[in-house]
């Protein structure tokens, strides 16, 4: 089911600046697939990020998947991570040493084959451990130039910042108390003036006021 | 336009005196006008967060519950503390919104939209997600209408007279 669908949902808002190249849906169809999610199962790679179908997050077909809404277009950002923990890694670490140590019969080993046999350690590890994928859905009403995306963590937010830059060439505004005012249709060029020199009001019930 | 780091941190106030002054906007404008129709059908939900930052100090106090009271949520104004995270509920007609805004980043959490029927085929899917983007917009549009009305007063000469009222409420509720 489609991440927008649930019964509950966190959003950032955002303003696209720039333009896509025309024609439009051909380059974000062509963008969606170039930095499609690559799969990172029996690979010796951490973490993966790219777009996905809503629809279809672990089959993404962005030929066979209807992504247009009216005029909204619906996908999906998804990020995998295979969260190798440290106590994990220490034990391995830990055998593998003591293994090497019999193998040579030598009673300790140096800085750099400890790293090297960490290394290897994590490299084994990638690959045997199965990515815990996170799909977050975006909602881009490309008339408006608006986009919301169903996230409200600093992680997912600042990859598809950068997925989207990269996929798109068009910069994703966040708006918060400043950019809300400041991109907003309705301010005048006075207004904007204060804004930039507004200074902070202090509630107290009138005791310094 | 500045540099989005810096005007992220330079203007979080803002966006905490907005929900500040929105929380004044709900309990008194009803009595008020009564024509303010948005206003009147938005309430403050089961969570509040005031913070208060003066002198070079750290205050958080966080009401939570149905139903709770908010007096010493106004104590905490009264000191100098300004809203930094509210729950609301939204009423419009029979629909119903509930949904968490925090003020430095105007971001919308926990939100739950009026209820819409179950999804049974995949040809419905395209109907389902067209009325939920429109339900959320709902809320965008609500939250858009208050913000663009708060930074109006807020940059105008009449934010003085605001002021005055917003600290005058203060002062008469925590009076009882």
């Amino acid at each position: 089911m489609l991440q927008l669908l649930s019964s509950a949902v966190s959003l950032t808002r955002y303003k696209v600046d720039g333009r896509i190249a025309e024609p439009f849906m051909e380059t974000v169809r062509n963008g969606l697939k170039k930095y499609r999610i690559k799969e990172i199962e029996n690979d010796p790679v951490h973490k993966s990020v790219g777009w996905t179908c809503a629809d279809q997050p672990y089959r993404p077909d962005f030929d066979a998947s209807n992504i247009c809404f009216g005029t909204f277009l619906v996908f999906s950002i998804r990020i995998d991570k295979k969260p190798i923990q440290a106590k994990v890694t220490n034990k391995e670490v830990n055998l593998a040493i003591a293994k090497r140590l019999a193998e040579t019969g030598r009673d300790r080993i140096s800085r750099n084959e400890k790293r090297d046999i960490k290394d290897n350690v994590l490299h084994r590890l990638c690959i045997r451990m199965p990515a815990t994928p996170n799909i977050f859905d975006v909602v881009w009403n490309y008339d408006a130039n608006d986009l919301w995306f169903f996230s409200n963590q600093k992680e997912a937010n600042e990859e598809l910042e950068t997925l989207f830059h990269k996929s798109f060439l068009a910069r994703l505004i966040r708006i918060f108390p400043y950019t809300a005012a400041e991109l907003a249709p309705w301010i005048s060029n006075t207004e904007r003036d204060c804004l930039h020199k507004i200074t902070q009001t202090t509630f107290n019930g009138g005791q310094n006021a | 336009m500045l540099d989005i780091a810096v005007a992220y941190n330079r203007y979080k106030f803002l966006g905490h005196e907005f929900l500040t002054w929105m929380w004044h906007r709900i309990d008194n404008d009803i009595r008020e006008d009564g024509a303010d129709s948005e206003i009147m059908t938005l309430s403050i939900g089961s969570r509040i967060v005031i913070e208060n930052c003066r002198h070079n100090r750290e205050e958080v106090l966080t009401i939570r519950g149905d139903g709770a009271g908010l007096e010493e949520g106004l104590l905490a104004l009264n000191k100098g503390g300004k809203v930094t995270e509210m729950h609301l509920i939204y009423r419009k007609g029979e629909l119903e919104w509930r949904f968490t805004i925090k003020g430095e980043s105007l971001n919308i959490s926990s939100l739950k939209c009026p209820q819409t029927g179950n999804l049974e085929k995949k040809d419905e899917v395209e109907g389902a997600v067209l009325e939920r983007i429109y339900l959320v917009d709902q809320v965008i549009d609500l939250v858009n209408g208050l913000y663009c009305r708060f930074v109006r007063e807020r940059l105008s000469s009449g934010w003085e007279q605001r002021l005055r009222a917003i600290n005058e409420w203060i002062r008469r509720s925590i009076q009882g």
